[in-house]
């Protein structure tokens, strides 16, 4: 039975997503990080489609398309951003700033 | 044998993903995590959900990190020299928050299990998480339906179809701010 080790591992994989999150400055790594958790989340899904039944397949199916939708804008804003500050360093992206 | 090499993977996976967050050029970045997927997909196998593996392998490793590479390779990112990892403090407080996420799933890890495990073999209870989805507590094997493609495809086409067709939209919204956004002059 893996469907324990396996919530470990997606724990791992989670908690290594939103500490690049926390440490990075790059927009793009930025968004392969929140690629990471999703991941992680998907992994817990399909642990326990093995003892709950197959809705958790269907909900991987649907964050799929969602983070396939996410990374297609994500990136058409980055390259938008780019074309702006001519960089993707988050730390001159400080329009917001007071 | 079936734990060792999910073992075996696991520690691929966190690996590849612990150096895809510390290399400071986003290429070899990029491809660790295409590793870390790979790895999953193997994982998604000894799961018992072959569709899936399939589906990780098609569409993150291939579709997705392509879509990053090639927007890196557009930007000419690659050519990294400082690394912009975060230094001091605030690598201190990100490590120490990252530990207390961990804890904090790990303790909900324990505790989920242990409520599957007193509900084993009965339907889900009125109380139960589980009870707002649609045909849970039972568990079907594979055989009771065509094959792995089968086994999606019924609950899907039957108890989400109306989720499955509001991704269409999602998509058309999506493909159309893709290309809004990226166009030179609206």
């Amino acid at each position: 039975m893996l469907l324990g080790p396996s919530l470990i591992l997606s724990a791992i994989l989670f908690t290594i997503g939103v500490v690049g999150v926390m440490i990075r400055r790059n927009a793009i790594v930025l968004f392969m990080c929140v690629e990471l958790m999703l991941n992680a989340v998907n992994l817990s899904f399909v642990a326990f489609s093995t003892a709950r039944g197959f809705g958790g397949q269907v909900m991987v199916f649907f964050v799929m398309t969602v983070a396939a939708a996410e990374a297609a804008v994500g990136l058409a804003i980055i390259l938008a951003i780019f074309r702006h500050t001519k960089s993707v360093d988050l730390k001159n992206i400080n329009l917001l700033q007071g | 044998m079936t734990e060792i090499v999910f073992y075996l993977l696991a520690f691929m996976a966190v690996l590849s993903a612990l150096l895809c967050i510390t290399q400071k050029n986003p290429v070899p970045s990029a491809l660790w995590l295409v590793s870390t997927m790979f790895a999953l997909a193997a994982i998604y196998v000894l799961l018992n959900a072959q569709f899936i593996a399939a589906m990780q392998v098609l569409v993150y490793a291939g579709a997705v990190m392509v879509l990053f590479l090639f927007v890196i390779m557009l930007l000419n990112l690659g050519k990294a020299d400082t690394s912009d990892l975060k230094r001091g403090p605030v690598f201190l407080v990100a490590t120490l928050l990252g530990a207390g996420l961990l804890t904090a799933l790990l303790v909900v890890r324990h505790t989920s299990l242990a409520g599957l495990a007193a509900k084993a073999g009965g339907p889900a209870g009125a109380g139960s998480p589980f009870a707002v989805l649609p045909g849970a507590g039972q568990v079907q094997s594979l055989e009771s339906f065509n094959n792995a493609v089968g086994a999606l495809a019924r609950p899907m086409f039957e108890i989400y179809l109306v989720p499955f067709e509001i991704t269409s939209i999602l998509l058309l919204a999506a493909a159309v701010g893709a290309v809004v956004l990226a166009k030179r002059k609206l």
